[in-house]
């Protein structure tokens, strides 16, 4: 049955959030693009009930070939009966490199399927490419963004990372692409749900405005108090950026939890990051992997924000914020 | 930010000491649950690290909170461990210390390489049932009742111990200690150092030999920034910034701040 040659490269079909989240397309895309290098077919992996719908979508979005076990106990995701099923299938079929999506459940699914095939895997890539020799070379932010790690699995097989959404464009939806599907009996004994899943409600779609924003404006301790925080809600709104906020911030009532970047709270990438009286204490830091041009405020001249910030002003951050308002508001036209 | 690179380019190791000496915040979560469970159902705490000889401070924190017992792992030949050599060590020092567990915690995820991996990789190691960033926990014997936020799906989650879980950074407030349970703690440290041989390993099966990961480059998100360096008062500061960002700043804006009379300069 199986007359292809040739490698392969895996993408996780994870479509429970498909509207919201489109790691899924973004990693069909990157694996597209590696897969000119050491000429692989792109493949999608995909587990559920009733998944027919987003086995065309990735057909659409740059998948050569579809492995689909479509099941009723496959029907929610279950971290035990989905590691098996993908252990299964890679020891069976040997893909070169496997991409996992970032997603709460990608970031427990994939280390355990890594595990049990014994091989590497990198999590919440931003960088992923085939160097001469044909191998994945990985870069993934470490000790708190601050510093990037460039890592390989060299000898064994798969190559696996999981990638965060939105590190990567997806393509444009392509209506006459046309994908080998490969239906896959699920395993006449599945193994023993030892993690039960009770309950699972959808809650209401959690507010990702910051998470996209093109501008966010951060506010930090320097702010001085809640009056001055909310100042940067002008300018925000000003620039149409959002706010966000440390976790000092946070606790001191100045904002809702909502506005946490951090750690505990959101990843941020916009094009530009406004800093305002922020030390940069590294659970905030290690949200601001993806900014592109950061723009500090702080009194501090050696505060850990300002030593990461394309553009560092030496200033006071309340004051320093009310004249960008006033500035802000000459350079606008109406 | 650490000033020094963390990272041996000899051996491609990551220097884990310049990050030591302080418990992950993700790490106190999950000592405050078992602190919890202790306070409950009784239950004697060990706590369990792996570093060099300096991650001893972290056991000393968590025994003057009130663990009972503290083990760390510390031995050259477990440097440049990945996550899946790291999660083979855990276990096989589990098994010596506390072989009859019944529930390990650890934090969903550390401060410095954040991978989340070892926590998952241990209980596929052990091959016990886990679940990950669980935000609340309810012991009946021995089930264990969960409950986390992941992907937007609020999930009610049941395993028999034992189990693993990985606790987030949402639903345990860690504690502060008290002073008493400092002087304890210095007083009489149950503190165990182990080394590869103590946990039965052979050498090949710890560090960098058992890890099929190798960090080719660790480089700095900072060096290449220009860190421009703006000071003075503060409407010109603003002027200037906008004067010279404008571009980037409009462009993020899609509005064009460029074309400006300076009146007042």
């Amino acid at each position: 049955m199986n007359d292809e040659t040739g490698s392969e490269i895996w993408v996780f079909g994870d479509y429970r959030n498909y509207f919201q989240n489109r790691v899924t397309l973004q990693l069909l895309a990157k694996a597209r693009d590696l897969s000119r290098k050491i000429s692989a077919r792109v493949c999608a992996v995909v587990f559920g009930c009733g998944i027919d719908e987003y086995v065309a979508e990735y057909a659409a979005h740059g998948a050569d070939k579809i492995y689909v076990v479509d099941h009723p106990g496959l029907e929610r995701y279950q971290i035990d009966a989905y590691v098996a099923l993908m252990e299964r299938l890679c020891r069976e079929r040997s893909p070169e490199i496997v991409l996992v999506g970032g997603t709460g459940f990608g970031r427990e699914f994939a280390p355990r399927v890594a595990k049990r095939l014994k091989t590497g895997l990198t999590s919440d890539c931003i960088e992923l490419y085939i160097d001469d020799e044909g191998i994945l070379v990985q870069t993934a932010p470490a000790f708190g963004g601050n510093l990037m790690a460039v890592i390989v699995t060299r000898d064994r097989r798969p190559q696996m990372a999981t990638v965060r959404p939105g590190m990567f464009q997806e393509l444009p939806h392509d209506y006459e692409a046309r994908a080998q599907i490969v239906r896959i009996d699920p395993p006449a004994d599945p193994p023993p749900e030892r993690l039960r899943v009770i309950r699972s409600d959808r809650r209401p779609q959690t507010d990702r405005k910051l998470e996209d924003a093109r501008i966010v404006i951060c506010g930090g301790r320097g702010m001085g108090s809640k009056a001055g925080f909310r100042k940067l809600f002008e300018l925000a709104q000003l620039m149409g950026a959002e706010v966000g906020a440390t976790r000092p911030v946070v606790y001191s009532g100045w904002a809702n939890h909502d506005a946490l970047v951090g750690q505990a709270g959101k990843q941020i990438k916009p094009m530009v990051l406004f800093s305002f009286g922020v030390s940069g204490a590294i659970q905030h830091t290690a949200a601001l992997t993806g900014a592109g041009f950061v723009i500090a405020v702080n009194k501090n001249p050696d505060a850990v924000m300002m030593k990461m910030a394309d553009v560092a002003v030496v200033a006071d951050a309340k004051q320093v914020c009310s004249a960008m308002i006033k500035e802000l508001r000459k350079r606008i036209r109406p | 930010m650490v000033s020094e690179l963390p990272w041996d380019s000899k051996t491609g190791a990551l220097k884990r000491e310049l990050a030591e000496g302080m418990m992950n915040p993700a790490c106190k979560c999950a000592l405050e649950a078992a602190l919890q469970i202790k306070e409950t159902h009784g239950a004697h705490i060990t706590a369990v690290a792996m570093g060099p000889p300096m991650a001893e401070e972290v056991l000393y924190e968590a025994l003057a909170l009130g663990a009972d017992k503290g083990v760390l792992l510390s031995d050259r030949r477990m440097a440049g461990a990945d996550t899946l050599a790291t999660s083979q060590t855990l276990a096989a020092a589990i098994k010596t210390v506390s072989p009859d567990f019944d529930l390990i915690l650890c934090g969903c995820r550390t401060i410095d390489s954040e991978t989340a991996q070892v926590g998952p990789q241990l209980a596929e190691e052990l091959d016990i049932p886990g679940a990950a960033d669980i935000e609340t926990m309810t012991l009946k014997d021995d089930l264990l009742v969960m409950e986390r936020l992941l992907d937007d799906f609020f999930e009610v989650l049941e395993m028999r111990t034992p189990a693993l879980v990985t606790v987030s950074t949402s639903g345990y407030t860690p504690r502060y200690p008290f002073f008493t349970g400092i002087e304890d703690a210095f007083a009489k440290p149950d503190i165990t150092v182990m080394g590869t041989s103590d946990i039965g390993l052979n050498p090949d099966c710890v560090g960098m030999k058992a890890s099929p990961t190798r960090i080719l480059d660790v480089y700095s998100t900072t060096a290449n920034k220009t860190n421009v360096v703006l000071k003075g008062a503060v409407k010109r500061i603003v002027a200037d910034l906008f004067n010279a960002y404008g571009d980037k700043i409009g462009g993020a804006m899609g509005k064009d701040l460029q074309t400006h009379e300076h009146e007042s300069s």
